[in-house]
């Protein structure tokens, strides 16, 4: 069933996970177009000199790297929540459109109201998921048989697309705010600063901090809305803490990155693959296993056309068509 | 000994109104089923009774409390309601979801007791369980899936158990093997039981106490040898039969009538004497 069967494993792959994102923040940090040797990297942390490599491991890469992964935890945890609430193993903040509706929202606030400050763009960020998420959910509810997976999935796809094109408007409409407008359609970790991550990075630790206290209600809500009513669990509030945890944790990351896809539903089912359907192992592992998967993802997209960068974006998209197909022809179970 | 009840219970979907004012009490310790036809309202009125339908007039009381006032852990400490065909995520154990029974014992603080595994363990054993609780519940066959399911309702350690549909697209093995399960349970354990079935034969069999419903209202009430009779199967179910008597129980035995293969009674008398 689960590769890892014994809390001893689990516990062993999920601490080398936590090494790995060492290892992965180390290597992003080090390894990049310019060159740079370790002692000069050691160094920008303990005798910054504001010389250009220090400036480049201190300004691009250091954050670079953290913004990888917190997005790549956040996008993976909210793909779980998402998978949970709405019974559907397709489900994923990019293909529900929350990154897309929090993409917009940035996008219109940037060329539209001359929004540019890093707690705005947070703020924009965390509205426009938010936005998107209550209307998904709705659309996917309207009729008898309430929520479906096919509804939702259909309400996602028409909302993803709304906002991406209604966001292709204001780009070719905002003339002037072109490149900053730009900078938010394919998702990329690389040229933010840590005032960014810094702005963000609260939300999102709390978010997974809830994430992590919310698993064993999610187990029993997963049994089904009248075994855990049975059970004694309120899911209404149940179902609302977790929707409030995927808008900071979705919105949080479009805010740093722009939308990154596949993140949200490769991850989790690859957990899921390892450690079982137990949310109180589903949640860390793909908080960790995010992480690494867009750090990993992001030192590649360095390499992959070198010397030039793809965002990260487009990494992650050629890694998560195939198995998003995979996925789907198994009959979206996991 | 815990006490269900209903009173005054009014409720509808939409425009469509279910029950008004119905009155119901559930005998405490006792096998209690609910009988009618499609649509009548029989499961409404059990899930009513186990809270997942909120009643727009009326109220359920639980050793004479409101059910709506009592906070939903403390209903489900006293209270399990096994709903008709539930679905296991794929990959979940039957360790896993029997686990998950003492989800109303636990809190912030309080996370996994001895006790919590000693109730696990014996509700495992009690539905026979044991071997293959390291099995999926998807992997399993459909009584065994609903044995999975009871136990998980039997972890819950509750004085009383509902149950939508038991039986219900179980072959007619696995019906009996869950009602024999049921019937034990009440015998060993006192606990009682309340349930929706549509096989009235095993009703009578199984039943101390018969609902029968209809349209909203409730027909008659009480024990099948005395409440089931041809004219209550006319009126609840639309349906002609003759009562007869089961011969291996003496319960009340509906044959319906119909069409079908009518072979001689005498040529038939003959070939099961023969036998």
């Amino acid at each position: 069933m689960d590769i890892l069967a014994t809390p001893t494993k689990k516990t062993s792959v999920l601490a080398a996970g936590l090494l790995l994102m060492a290892v992965g923040i180390v290597c992003s940090i080090a390894f990049g177009v310019t060159n740079i040797g370790w002692r000069t990297i050691v160094e920008s942390f303990t005798a910054f000199n504001g010389s250009q490599e220090h400036l480049i491991i201190q300004t691009a890469r250091m954050p670079r790297a953290f913004i990888a992964a917190l997005v790549g935890a956040g996008l993976a945890v909210a793909g779980a929540f998402m998978q949970g609430i709405t019974r559907n193993q397709l489900a994923s903040p990019s293909l529900f459109g929350i990154n897309a509706g929090a993409a917009f929202f940035i996008v219109t606030g940037a060329a539209f109201f001359g929004a540019g400050g890093l707690t705005t763009f947070a703020t924009l960020a965390f509205a426009g998921a938010a936005v998107t998420a209550v209307l998904v959910y709705v659309l996917g509810s309207i009729g008898n048989d309430g929520l479906t997976p096919l509804k939702i999935t259909l309400a996602g796809a028409a909302i993803t697309a709304f906002f991406s094109s209604l966001s292709l408007g204001v780009l070719l409409t905002g003339g002037q705010t072109f490149d900053q407008v730009l900078y938010w359609f394919v998702g990329s970790v690389s040229g933010r600063d840590m005032g960014i991550f810094k702005a963000a990075a609260p939300y999102m630790g709390t978010a997974l901090v809830g994430s992590f206290l919310l698993a064993r209600h999610m187990n029993v809500l997963s049994l089904g809305d009248d075994v855990a009513v049975g059970l004694g669990q309120k899911t209404a509030y149940i179902k609302l803490a977790a929707g409030v945890i995927v808008v900071l944790l979705a919105g949080g990351a479009v805010s740093m990155a722009g939308p990154i896809a596949f993140v949200g539903i490769i991850v989790p089912h690859l957990v899921r693959y390892l450690v079982g359907i137990d949310y109180r192992w589903v949640i860390p592992y793909c908080a960790v296993y995010g992480g690494n998967l867009l750090l990993a993802a992001d030192i590649g997209s360095r390499y992959i056309a070198f010397p030039k960068e793809i965002p990260v974006g487009v990494m992650t998209a050629i890694i998560g068509v195939p198995f998003f197909v995979y996925i789907a022809r198994k009959g979206g179970r996991s | 000994m815990t006490t269900i009840q209903a009173q005054g219970l009014t409720l509808s979907y939409g425009q469509k109104p279910i029950f008004s004012n119905l009155d119901v009490v559930v005998p405490p310790g006792k096998i209690t089923v609910f009988i009618g036809s499609n649509g009548c309202g029989k499961s409404t009125l059990l899930r009513s009774l186990a809270r997942l339908l909120k009643p727009q007039e009326g109220s359920i009381l639980l050793d004479g409390s409101d059910i709506a006032k009592l906070s939903s852990k403390e209903v489900a400490r006293r209270l399990a309601i096994l709903p008709q065909g539930p679905a296991a995520p794929e990959g979940l154990t039957v360790h896993q979801l029997v686990k998950q029974g003492r989800y109303p014992y636990q809190s912030w603080l309080q996370q996994w007791s001895r006790e919590d595994e000693l109730l696990v363990k014996k509700a495992l054993e009690l539905t026979h369980m044991n071997e293959l609780a390291g099995r999926s519940v998807d992997s399993l066959s459909g009584g065994q899936r609903q044995r999975a399911w009871i136990a998980m309702t039997l972890a819950q350690n509750t004085r009383t158990i509902l149950l939508d549909e038991p039986t219900t697209y179980l072959d007619m093995t696995h019906q009996i093997e869950i009602l024999d399960l049921l019937f034990e349970l009440n015998e060993q354990e006192q606990r009682t039981i309340v349930m929706v079935l549509h096989d009235i034969n095993l009703a009578c069999r199984y039943a101390h106490h018969i609902v029968a419903v209809k349209d909203g209202q409730i027909y008659a009430q009480g024990k099948p040898e005395t409440v089931m009779n041809e004219q209550l199967i006319r009126d609840v179910f639309d349906m002609e039969c003759q009562m007869s008597t089961d011969p291996l129980f003496g319960t009340p035995l509906c044959i319906p009538y119909g069409k079908g293969r009518k072979l001689e009674l005498a040529a038939a008398a003959t070939a099961s004497s023969a036998r």
